[in-house]
């Protein structure tokens, strides 16, 4: 009897482990993890890649930067989807751009200040400017919006923007850029920074020291607040995810980012 | 043969509670292991973990600070409902209350923090000033939240006190709300606590709903119209891209989460006991 107690609670045990553990690579398809802003795009390259060779699965899941190169790292994932660049400690991994994506500043739009300088953006996000007087708007306090830490949005605008400088404890965090736009939208006195792919009616981006966010400038290299989108693998891919990664950097591929509002990196496709 | 079934139904229905317990000693080893190593950083005042710093201290006092929100709106308006349902409400109103209040209860909570978002937050910033994303609006919806565990706690404490208490009071010539006041109130008193206490318990585990309302500033709140996160929203906002030491940290929140919580529970527990 008590036997049976035991044989009981060690079976639980051992499937309760099993099934805790079970994440074990199932199909042979190429896995896409990382970046959030990254796997929208992905995702429709995958879509196109099926049917064009609808034999292949590709996998595409989120994650966020940090843990899509670590994937990559461990071989979790095939290739890891980056918004930033790599880091010193990850710099040993194979990578590859496959387009650039800008960050705008956003206000509402009723906000009469339309440019402002990267060092009144620094100060703006240090907290050492905190009412939009001091930048030629009304009398109010700024209400500062970031995303939050690990996201690759957010580091990129740390490395562009803020340098050594910290963003102010005081901003508020939200945690996609869909969230920021919706409050900047509804919030007069509100700033903050969304990929500009995703930019709309509702906010106003304002100019950087004078250039603003468009297709254009950011080709061009006038806007400077850019990043690039990274697939980042363990080794030099090798058959089906060198296809994927091959198939992204065809002027096919190119072509669909560009239409969904990235800046392709192969020369001759047509310009966003 | 039907011996056999009894034992064999008794052994299933064993190896299924087992089940449910061993996740439950999963999920805490889990957590314990995973935080333990950070567990001794996380004491500071500053959280930036691009900068290496996990001080919990903003979180756990703007847990607090909500918390206490919720409470300070939820538990009068709760306790009064309560009262109202047991002792005041005819009969068919009580038909359309207890059902209402239930349904309040099945609300996913991220409809609250929705809802939250659309209508309290905009109301703060227009006439209160500031972001609007504050503690006060987190209190708000938190204690809407919180109402059906006070409100369904205290009106059966209420109810299930023994009828002559009452009906001795009216006899010896005490109104119906010096009954209510001076009797029924203070005999009831250890379930109206848990029902607090459980309420509060309810609020400080509460993510989806805060998490869209709080605006999850990691300072150091100076008034009720600062942005605050909580223990929870800082876990759930983060989570998604952390690893490493962020990660570890992340999990010793949790474990701060879990033994605030515990302690939380086992009070609710105790005050009823006690009784």
């Amino acid at each position: 009897m008590k036997l049976f107690y035991k044989c009981t609670a060690a079976i639980t045990a051992i499937l309760l482990i099993a099934l805790v553990s079970g994440c074990a690579r199932l199909n042979d398809g190429v896995i896409l993890a990382g970046s959030t802003s990254v796997q929208p795009f992905a995702e429709i390259l995958a879509e196109e890649y099926y049917l064009l060779h609808p034999e292949k699965i590709v996998d595409v899941q989120g994650g966020g930067s940090s843990a899509g190169i670590s994937a990559a790292q461990s071989g979790t994932a095939d290739i890891g989807m980056s918004s930033r660049r790599l880091k010193e400690n990850e710099s040993a991994l194979w990578s590859v751009e496959i387009a650039k994506d800008s960050l705008a500043i956003i206000v509402h739009p009723q906000n009469p200040v339309n440019d402002l300088t990267m060092e009144q953006l620094r100060d703006i996000y240090s907290g050492k400017i905190g009412n939009w007087s001091e930048l030629g708007g009304h009398d109010a306090k700024i209400h500062i919006i970031a995303r939050e830490a690990g996201s690759g949005t957010r580091s990129s605008f740390t490395d562009m923007v803020m340098g050594d400088v910290r963003i102010s404890p005081k901003a508020l965090i939200q945690n996609s850029n869909g969230a920021i736009r919706l409050l900047v939208a509804d919030d007069q006195n509100a700033v903050g920074f969304i990929s500009s792919g995703i930019l709309d009616h509702t906010v106003k981006p304002v100019s950087l020291d004078g250039v603003l966010p468009t297709g254009e400038n950011i080709v061009s290299g006038d806007y400077k607040l850019f990043r690039p989108f990274l697939f980042v693998c363990q080794a030099e891919p090798t058959g089906e995810t060198k296809a994927f990664i091959d198939f992204t950097l065809s002027s096919h591929g190119q072509r669909i980012l560009a239409g969904e509002g990235l800046i392709p990196v192969a020369k001759g496709v047509i310009e966003p | 043969m039907i011996k056999f079934k009894e034992k064999l139904s008794g052994r299933i229905f064993f190896a299924l509670a087992l089940s449910s317990i061993s996740v439950l000693a999963l999920i805490t080893v889990f957590i314990v292991v995973k935080g333990a190593p950070m567990l001794g950083a996380v004491g500071g005042l500053s959280w930036d973990p691009e900068y290496g710093e996990f001080g919990i201290i903003p979180m756990v006092i703007g847990t607090l600070a909500v918390t206490l929100g919720a409470a300070v709106i939820g538990v009068p308006v709760g306790i009064c409902c309560a009262i109202f349902l047991a002792e005041f409400a005819p009969l068919k109103m009580r038909n359309i209350f207890r059902p209402a209040i239930q349904l309040l209860a099945g609300i996913p909570s991220v409809v609250y923090g929705f809802w939250g978002l659309m209508f309290i937050v905009p109301f703060i910033r227009d006439h209160l000033g500031g972001a609007g994303l504050s503690i006060l609006a987190g209190s708000v919806v938190l204690a809407i939240m919180i109402l059906p565990t006070i409100i369904s706690i205290s009106e059966v404490a209420l109810l299930s006190l023994p009828p002559h208490y009452k009906t001795g009071s009216l006899a010896l010539g005490l109104t119906h709300w010096q009954t209510i006041y001076h009797l029924m109130l203070p005999a009831a008193k250890s379930g109206i606590m848990a029902a607090v206490i459980l309420g509060i318990g309810r609020a400080v585990g509460e993510t989806m709903a805060v998490i869209l309302v709080l605006g999850n500033a990691v300072a150091i709140p100076d008034s009720i119209l600062s942005s605050v996160r909580t223990l929870t929203t800082s876990i759930g906002i983060e989570m998604g891209y952390a690893e490493g030491m962020h990660q570890e940290a992340l999990f010793a929140t949790g474990i701060v989460l879990f033994v605030m919580i515990m302690i939380i529970n086992s009070l609710a527990q105790y005050v009823v006991r006690k009784k």
